[in-house]
């Protein structure tokens, strides 16, 4: 049965964005009890009495292999929403790519955390496998619909990257990045039905020393690194949509992140057949990397403009620029963290390819799994910042409250991934023997900046939630904005 | 005004940002607290010198159980003690079989073949680091005369032993490091255990990180305990359950790490089975493996031998 609200979550870009979010927080809340202090405060142990998991030692690293993928549909599920309501498309086209993947994301959440967690029920195996091969379905008609050479589509904005034809190369980058998703996620399925069905599943940190890796070994650690790859790049491009990014900044940075997504998802693909694909991988994202730079200067231009005309004022001083720069943080945020990016997870990736024998394989191998779990945990959580912010311009937080939350947003998650920053590096400055302040303190850190993420992120939810309940809440008006729209036919 | 305002702000900012950096390293580097439990409980669990036969058999090798065969053998019961270690030590350098040089104990190997893998490392023939002294995390000293543990710890494992140490060691007692193999066949025999005494873990069945037995400091270091600790003991108010492997072997998870003997082809890490006092419980699984330069010491990583049955 239809009602208003169940339209509202089910169809609109703000109803599905917000029940990914909020099933993304229910997964955290839940699963993150699992691990960290909440193991030594006991909370594990009533979490898996209370819901009756079965948590096999044996078979850990395939249930936590389950787990982040399970988080990472419904992220690509939110990119998705975003990009069907950020591009003109048929209101057809638009409602069969949401429902697809909406589908695909809470089938393959539901079935792989059942499978995983409750016993190995066969039933819940199938809804994983239905639910990824709906999302595979789901970006395939992204990709068409999102096909760029359709004259309806060619820009008319002389600002805005182009082809000679007229068509809009932002849509181009948009329509490779699905393409090459696609691929990537093919290079991961293939090993995984491998793996998958032998229930020989393990995770790419343990076997980062082995002298030869299986093909399918190799296909798995290209899949893991161009899949969150893509996923950063694809943010990238979202915050560049939402910004408006236009001018030479745009015209230079669409060709140059086409070129990285392309020469990136190559290069990954590549492991499989050459041990020099990261050189292939270094060119590609480093032009990923240009590119988001291109719209991080673009940003720090843009955004104090427009709020110096705002304020009528001509000739700011520095500090009024500078003012003006963070007036919004939720805009300044997404920029700021591609900058934080280069500290915590771009320069350490480089550090470590450059220092590989002479410091990191020095180390044991532990060591070595710390910085390589960090590494892709801090991109991970960081790109999530990134969308969530978006996410709450989007579901309208305004005013004080929009300062409270994307200050404190920044600043707890750059003190959190700082901190694991310090701990995934620390033989750099200190012995195991000596180091337990210093494990103390980051830990601290890590566990109050996170802490603090998730609280603000719960009290979003929650307040997203207590609307729900309202007859004219933000989702009434926020329905009835989107039907305007889908009334015209094409947004 | 306002310009003068947001730069002031800019260097409170700075300024505090750089406090916190600084309070967050400073102090790091200190050396950690005595556990509680060092001068209570000194007295080893089971009897360092007891060696346990495990037959010959086929067992599920790795966490996808692939099976593989195996020879008799005997295996200590327990990781090789401080005492144990000390022992050897004098010995070896009454015989000329070791060296001290700045304050690190030095033996020779006779090297690898060197196959030129990826990342692989020349291991050639000459003297190598056995066991560091003046190490603030050395349990074994010397003070010019004789080696000395640092009391408290005689029937702890020892532990700042490199890999070339520790076959040292069990080639001057006749035997050596036991292979991967051997060593995961001695925790979990031959059924699918996922730890050496059971199939779930608790904080009575091992010394591992924040497993809060006497031998964890408040500030959070986890030191090792006597071997043989889990034994089913009260010690105090700390309860442990006796925790044997499938064959009646102690400290198989946790306490400290232990060497494995083999040598791989383009490699030349050497592996450390059965997570240790600093890591979490599931690094404690048996198939779990941790790999170093075979000079690599830690305060957390020890060893035990075996000998072939014949």
């Amino acid at each position: 049965m239809e009602t208003p609200r169940s339209r509202y979550l089910f169809t609109s870009t703000r109803g599905l964005i917000l029940l990914a979010t909020g099933l993304i927080g229910l997964v955290v809340a839940i699963w993150g009890t699992l691990s960290g202090p909440m193991v030594d405060w006991g909370v594990r142990d009533l979490t898996v009495q209370y819901l009756g998991m079965d948590l096999d030692p044996a078979e850990r690293d395939g249930r936590l292999v389950l787990l982040y993928h399970t988080i990472a549909y419904a992220v690509i599920a939110i990119c998705v929403y975003m990009v069907t309501d950020a591009f003109r498309m048929t209101t057809a086209e638009r409602r069969r790519i949401n429902a697809t993947v909406t589908a695909g994301y809470i089938t393959a959440m539901v079935g792989g955390l059942g499978f995983g967690y409750f016993g190995h029920n066969w039933f819940m195996h199938g809804l994983y496998l239905l639910g990824m091969a709906l999302l595979v379905w789901a970006a395939i008609i992204l990709a068409i619909a999102l096909w760029p050479f359709r004259k309806e589509y060619y820009v008319t904005d002389s600002e805005r990257a182009h082809f000679r034809c007229g068509a809009d190369q932002e849509r181009f980058a948009f329509f490779m990045l699905t393409v090459f998703s696609l691929g990537s996620a093919v290079l991961g399925a293939v090993a995984g039905m491998y793996f998958g069905n032998g229930f020989e599943a393990f995770l790419g940190e343990d076997i980062v020393r082995y002298p030869h890796k299986t093909l399918l070994q190799e296909a798995i650690i290209g899949h893991l690194h161009i899949m969150l790859a893509l996923i950063g790049m694809g943010a990238s491009l979202i915050i560049g949509r939402w910004l408006n990014q236009r001018g030479w900044s745009h015209k230079l940075g669409m060709p140059l992140m086409v070129l990285g997504i392309i020469i990136t998802s190559l290069g990954a693909w590549s492991v499989t057949v050459t041990p020099y694909a990261h050189y292939v991988i270094y060119v590609g994202s480093t032009l990923g990397m240009l590119s988001a730079l291109l719209l991080v200067i673009y940003g720090f231009t843009h955004l104090p403009r427009e709020q110096l005309a705002t304020r009528g004022m001509t000739k700011p001083s520095r500090g009024q620029w500078w003012s003006a720069l963070l007036h919004d943080p939720l805009k300044f945020g997404p920029l700021w963290q591609m900058i934080f990016f280069n500290f915590t997870v771009s320069g350490v990736g480089i550090f470590m390819a450059v220092k590989l024998d002479e410091i990191f394989r020095v180390w044991p191998h532990r060591e070595e799994r710390i910085v390589l779990v960090g590494h892709w945990h801090t991109l991970a959580a960081l790109i999530g910042t990134i969308l969530l912010m978006r996410f709450a311009d989007m579901a309208g937080v305004k005013g004080r409250l929009r300062q409270w939350f994307g200050w404190i947003l920044i600043i707890a998650s750059d003190v959190a991934f700082g901190a694991v920053l310090i701990y995934e590096m620390k033989r750099l400055i200190v012995t195991e023997y000596l180091e337990q302040q210093l494990v103390n303190r980051t830990m601290l850190l890590i566990d109050m900046g996170l802490g603090l993420t998730e609280i603000l992120f719960g009290g979003f939810l929650l307040w997203r939630l207590i609307d729900l309940f309202r007859r004219r809440g933000h989702w009434s008006r926020e329905i009835a904005q989107e039907c305007g729209g889908e009334e015209e036919g094409t947004r | 005004m306002i310009g003068r305002i947001q730069s002031r702000s800019r260097r409170m900012v700075s300024l505090l940002l750089g406090l916190s950096l600084v309070s967050v390293l400073a102090g790091c580097g200190a050396d950690p607290d005595t556990p509680p439990g060092l001068s209570l409980h000194t007295e080893p669990g089971v009897d360092p010198e007891t060696w346990v036969a495990i037959p010959a058999a086929s067992f599920g090798y790795g966490q996808h159980e692939h099976m593989i065969s195996l020879d008799e053998f005997l295996i200590m019961a327990t990781e090789v003690t401080n005492a144990q270690y000390l022992q050897y030590l004098q010995d070896a350098l009454d015989h000329g079989r070791i060296r001290l040089e700045d304050g690190t104990v030095l033996g020779h190997y006779a090297g690898d073949e060197f196959h030129g893998g990826r990342h692989e490392e020349r291991i050639d023939p000459g003297f190598y680091l056995h066991l560091p002294l003046e190490d603030p995390a050395s349990r074994i000293h010397y003070d010019g005369k004789g080696f000395t543990i640092t009391s408290g710890y005689e029937h702890h494992p020892v532990t700042m032993v490199s890999w070339f140490g520790a076959q040292a060691y069990c080639q001057a007692i006749g035997g050596r490091l036991p292979t991967e193999e051997e060593w995961e066949y001695a925790a979990r025999g031959t059924d699918s255990r996922p730890y050496p005494h059971g199939t779930e873990i608790a904080h009575a069945n091992a010394n591992y990180y924040h497993s809060g037995d006497p031998f964890e400091t408040e500030g959070g270091w986890s030191d090792t305990s006597p071997v043989g600790f889990y034994n089913g003991s009260r010690y105090g108010e700390f309860q442990t359950v006796d925790s044997p492997s499938f064959f009646g072997l102690y400290d198989m998870a946790g306490n400290a790490g232990e060497w494995t003997g083999n040598i791989y082809l383009e490699e030349h890490y050497r592996y450390i089975r059965g997570g240790s006092k600093a890591q979490y419980e599931s690094d404690s699984r048996v198939w779990y493996r941790n790999s170093a330069t075979p000079t690599y010491v830690s305060p957390h990583v020890g060893f035990r031998c075996v000998q072939s049955a014949q």
